[in-house]
């Protein structure tokens, strides 16, 4: 349970570090924020009870397979991956962002408005 | 007035995500599909199985097709970061790095690049695999360009790695379609289970998403560290 609190916790931190702010680098973290808080619920809903890592190592394991559900796992492997693909990207385009306005600050784009 | 309608939304979100998750159940059991993968994860009859890593199994065997896709999405960020950054002037360095850095980075790097071959040679019997080794090889680039201010990397050999891996994964799942009918297809069996060689196209799969990812990630780095 505590795991769903932790990152639902971060998840709302990070959207709340979207709505209040208007500095674009200060925006990607806190999207950073939301994806950290998605992958831990993710993981969270494949924790069982008292069972091990997915990695059938041992004898023991391949004969009585106590283990926790995998899915989620591969799940968030592939969203981690695409999570560093589209900081990334978005780092990119702050940069160029910066070099044409010359400020990150948001509110002072006057093309933004109407 | 931002702050207080920020709350609000948060807050109802917060409320609506507490409802929901207060009704899924914690740490009680495995889900239908998942029991399928952990039953079948080493068998003998199954040709998706043979890996000791039954997540490495899911992700390469059974969500073959998707690994692709997120191969092709990290390949479209890295173009478009260098679309980005082409052109740019990149920050001078007014200081030389610092003795410690340089002489450490000679020693150091070589152990980089093995950890990195290490994780994805090993990904169906460990945990890690291609994702991660690709990362550590492209920090050890990272820690080149730390040290050696003027350095530059060779931009055709990552374009090449690069092309000729996603050309190598493509042609591994068309090899599967035509021996054994779906893309992706472990035509290879399974093999002994605990074994470096095993598990059928997995370490291959593996190998080949490790060198693209680390070629492609060392791109990134150039990118953003060079003048292009």
């Amino acid at each position: 349970m505590i795991y769903y609190i932790a990152g639902g916790g971060l998840f709302l931190i990070g959207l709340y570090i979207l709505l209040v702010n208007r500095n674009l680098i200060k925006m990607i973290i806190g999207l950073g924020f939301m994806e950290t808080g998605v992958n831990i619920i993710i993981i969270a809903f494949g924790y069982v009870k008292g069972k091990t890592a997915p990695i059938l190592s041992t004898k023991e394991l391949i004969n009585n397979r106590q283990v926790v559900d995998p899915l989620p796992q591969a799940l968030v492997l592939t969203a981690i991956v695409i999570g560093v693909a589209v900081t990334a990207l978005a780092l990119s385009m702050v940069v160029s962002y910066y070099k044409k306005r010359g400020s990150l600050n948001l509110s002072k784009n006057k093309e933004l408005k109407w | 007035m931002r702050h207080i309608f920020a709350l609000i939304v948060v807050g109802t979100l917060g409320l609506g995500l507490f409802y929901t998750l207060s009704h899924i159940p914690f740490g009680k059991g495995l889900s239908e599909v998942s029991k399928y993968y952990v039953e079948n994860a080493i068998d003998k009859n199954d040709p998706h199985a043979g890996a000791t890593n039954i997540v490495t199994d899911i992700v390469v065997l059974y969500r073959g097709f998707d690994t692709l896709g997120e191969v092709t999405v990290l390949f479209l960020a890295a173009t478009g970061l260098s679309v980005f950054f082409f052109g740019l002037k990149k920050k001078e360095y007014t200081c030389e790095p610092s003795l410690i850095v340089k002489r450490g980075t000679g020693i150091i790097f070589p152990f980089i690049l093995l950890l990195g071959v290490y994780i994805f040679v090993h990904g169906h019997l460990t945990p890690g695999g291609g994702f991660p080794g690709g990362v550590i090889i492209a920090t050890g680039v990272l820690l080149i360009y730390l040290c050696c201010r003027d350095y530059k990397a060779p931009h055709s050999l990552f374009k090449v790695i690069e092309g000729s891996m996603g050309t190598l994964f493509v042609i591994v799942g068309l090899i599967g379609l035509i021996v054994g009918g779906s893309f992706l297809f472990n035509f290879l069996g399974a093999g002994k289970t605990g074994e470096l060689v095993s598990a059928g196209i997995i370490p291959i799969l593996y190998i080949v998403i490790g060198l693209k990812v680390g070629a492609e990630l060392s791109g990134l780095v150039k990118d953003t560290m060079e003048d292009v």
